[in-house]
């Protein structure tokens, strides 16, 4: 009886199981569980991690604190719109604010030390990611999220907006530097 | 009373009149969707072919969302209403519960598609399917996907009902087809995935006209994936229960064993991810631990049952092959199998394509720590066009091909076309995805009109690769777009220039003949003797080693890559 008719034997759970499908079904259960146990390895023994930090945010405290922020520790400003760029001290904690439609403001880390970054949104749900490293986050209204990050890699880096955003989505870029003070 | 039940000389298939016409509806309205969403298809891949860029930027939003709607719900749940239609009332030779309520479900999804759809069009709901809070839509954008899911919700409680007359009537013996079980697995599984619309729509609908003040855009995440999420898992159950049919139909192909088959069915009811955790793998206010289990419920026991249906749906080909004597070396059964049938070919491009291109990246992606590296790129649409546009999709058009000229007792026209629409759709799409994956590990943004940025105050270039794998998706895109041409076409043509076969299937008042249960009574499993060492399928299970490899090396690729990046914990 093929698959459209009703099964051959009537306790068809009792019919015995061909060994090819015996021995398919516990290799594929094995590779099932490895994969489970990487997610836990990787957090321990691997680098690139988020703990889950985050904390309830309303959007007007965000703001004033990435104000805060900016005005302690501005160095310059770029483009005509005067995006301050922010250089902060090697360890502390660091804002980046998502809004319609730019990342505020312009980060300058070193090289190999590690910020604890507060991300959040003001108004519209975005996407923070960092190029062309390839790194990948949801960011919220309403949700700070805190990631301890290190960049090993000196550089001039993107930060694109992926999650739409709406009319200019596709225009909310920003720059992010890495610099190396070590020689 | 009309004459009710008509049996076909082909098939011997049972047709009870008012579920046919159901069913016919259904499977035109889906191919009318169809149609226009890979039109739109279309236009959204032109666009993001950079050199050509066809819509501006209003305009590639407005129809990003249109597409994403008018293919992922609407084509595909209009046709899988016709296929519960199809595996109850059909399949168990019995009457359709209540067929006024059916037609009440169908004006309910047509009106409700036809609200969002206007909605859309007007221009200020271009919200992507996803619809998140706290950007708005129009207060009719929700209500029309409201109306329609209720529409959908009582298809599946009529689904419901068939069986159970179908068991209170007698109308068969035994245990339901395999078939049908996938179909009962689909439903249940709606009934949850319906209940989280509701929870999530009905309040947003709520506070889009000023009843509530705000909803917790995390929170939404949440319940929205249990309904985005699990449709997924419908969509697999329903194309799984396809394949298995198409390998019945072509090759008279016997399940392996059932009890392997209706278990596996049974896992994806069991694990689907409640809370659809891989989803959410890159927001914040979800604890690690909460991440990691409801990804995978400690052992991916759902990929276990789509690993198990890899499996077995082409081992019982295999195992029908060889008894037919196609039985030298691992894969002379493959070689002689009826290539040029497309509703075969396309049934096997699904099962491959959805395996080795879907089935594999969607897994990868959804570990937690790689996820880092995709969330929200174009591999995204790249894997689920392989899961939904080549696997569901392809999977749909095949069973369509066979279905609409025994439906409406008409010869399908144009064959030779008709056999090359898998495999411009296939391969097409196989490319799309595959293009679109490989965009996004260079870290290509998805629902983006423009990766040059422009109107931006900064400058960023994506590397000369990147555009020209999103050039090539345009490509491809267009070679799908002929197959789905082509499918809508023959289809079309069929139901209004098909000729009319010789043997007339007329409708009588005879109730039909039982559909009789455990005919053979055999004792072992009846493979004895085929294939290599007490494997009857070695050919199916080579195979299956070799996508299994490949998917142990991609994983390990991508938690390699992630080693390089930067360190963030
Ligand atoms: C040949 C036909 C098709 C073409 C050319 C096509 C093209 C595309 C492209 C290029 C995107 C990505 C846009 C972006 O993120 O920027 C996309 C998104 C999408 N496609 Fe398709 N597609 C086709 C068929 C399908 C089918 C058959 C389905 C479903 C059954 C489907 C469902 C979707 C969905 C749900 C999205 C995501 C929309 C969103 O991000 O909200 N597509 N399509
Ligand atoms: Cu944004
Ligand atoms: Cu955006």
């Amino acid at each position: 009886m093929t698959a459209i008719h009703p099964p051959a034997q009537k306790v068809w759970w009792k019919q015995p199981v061909d060994r090819i499908e015996l021995v398919w079904i516990g290799i594929a259960l094995v590779w099932c569980l490895i994969m489970f146990f990487f997610m836990p390895f990787w957090h321990v023994y691997g680098e690139q991690n988020y703990s889950g930090e985050a904390y309830r945010v309303p959007p007007e405290r965000f703001t004033e604190k990435v104000n805060e922020f900016v005005e302690q520790y501005t160095v310059r400003h770029e483009t005509d719109r005067q995006i301050p760029v922010v250089r902060p001290p090697a360890g502390s904690d660091i804002y980046l604010l998502g809004r319609l439609w730019d990342w505020y403001p312009i980060l300058e880390l070193e090289k190999g030390e590690t910020y604890r970054l507060h991300v959040s949104s003001t108004d519209w749900q975005h996407g923070l990611s960092i190029q062309p490293i390839n790194i990948n986050f949801q960011v919220l209204p309403g949700y700070e999220m805190v990631l301890n990050i290190t960049p090993t890699e000196a550089g001039e880096y993107a930060v694109v907006c992926n999650e739409y955003c709406g009319i200019l989505h596709h225009a909310m870029l920003s720059k992010l530097y890495v610099v190396d003070n070590s020689n | 009373m009309n004459p009710q039940f008509r049996t076909c000389p082909d098939t011997g298939l049972v047709f009870h009149r008012p579920a046919e016409n159901l069913i016919k509806a259904n499977a035109i309205a889906a191919t009318i969707f169809l149609a226009v969403g890979g039109f739109l298809g279309l236009l959204v891949a032109l666009t993001r072919w950079p050199a050509i860029q066809i819509l501006n930027a209003q305009d590639f939003y407005t129809v990003l969302t249109g597409h994403g709607i008018v293919l992922l719900l609407v084509w595909i749940l209009f046709f899988e209403v016709a296929l519960l239609y199809f595996c109850s009332s059909v399949l168990l030779r019995c009457r359709l519960a209540t067929p006024r309520m059916g037609w009440l479900a169908f004006g309910l999804m047509l009106i409700g598609a036809a609200t969002t759809a206007v909605a859309i069009l007007q221009g200020r709901s271009s919200v992507m399917m996803t619809s998140y809070v706290p950007m708005p839509a129009e207060p009719h954008f929700y209500l029309g996907l409201i109306l329609f899911a209720v529409g959908a919700l009582i298809a599946v409680l009529i689904f419901f009902g068939t069986l159970v007359v179908a068991r209170d009537e007698r109308t068969y013996e035994g245990s339901i087809p395999l078939v049908t079980f996938g179909a009962l697995t689909a439903a249940i599984i709606a009934v949850f995935t319906i209940a989280c619309g509701a929870i999530i729509l009905i309040p947003t609908f709520l506070w889009s006209i000023g009843y509530i003040s705000d909803i917790d855009p995390l929170m939404y995440r949440l319940v929205w994936w249990g309904l985005g999420h699990s449709s997924q898992q419908i969509n697999v159950a329903a194309h799984v229960a396809v394949w298995y049919a198409i390998a019945a139909i072509v090759f008279g192909a016997k399940p392996m064993s059932e009890k392997v088959s209706r278990g596996a069915f049974f896992l994806y009811i069991l694990f689907i991810s409640i809370a659809s955790a891989h989803h959410l793998l890159g927001d914040p206010g979800l604890s690690t631990e909460w991440k990691i289990f409801n990804t995978s419920y400690a052992m991916y026991l759902a990929v276990l049952a789509s690993l198990v249906h890899g499996l077995t749906v082409p081992g019982s080909i295999e195992v029908a092959q060889r008894e037919k004597g196609h039985s030298k070396g691992l894969f002379e059964w493959l070689r002689k199998a009826p290539w040029g049938n497309p509703v075969f070919s396309g049934m096997f491009l699904s099962l491959v394509g959805f395996g080795f291109i879907g089935g594999i990246s969607g897994v990868v992606m959804g570990a937690e720590q790689i996820n880092f590296l995709i969330h929200n790129t174009i591999y995204v649409p790249g894997h689920f066009h392989g899961t939904v546009a080549l696997g569901t999709t392809l999977a749909f058009m095949a069973l369509s091909l066979w279905l609409v000229p025994v439906l409406f007792r008409r010869e399908l026209v144009w064959p030779k076309l008709a056999q090359w629409q898998p495999w411009l759709f296939g391969i097409g799409t196989a490319l799309q995805a595959f293009f679109m994956m490989g965009a996004g590990t260079l870290g290509v943004s998805r629902r983006h009109w423009d990766m040059a940025f422009t109107g931006s105050a900064f400058e960023w270039a994506y590397p000369g690769m990147a555009y020209t794998m999103m050039a090539l998706n345009g490509v491809s895109a267009i070679m799908a777009v002929a197959g789905g041409v082509i499918f809508v076409l023959v289809i079309v043509g069929t139901i209004f220039l098909g000729r009319k076969m010789d043997v007339a299937s007329e409708y009588s008042d005879a109730k039909p003949e039982i559909l009789r249960g455990p005919a053979e009574s055999l004792t072992g499993h009846g493979h004895a003797g085929l294939g290599v060492k007490g494997f009857p399928a070695p050919g199916t299970f080579v195979l299956a080693m070799f996508l299994l490899l490949i998917f142990v090396v991609y994983y390990f690729i991508n938690y390699g890559y992630l080693a390089s990046v930067w360190k963030f914990s």
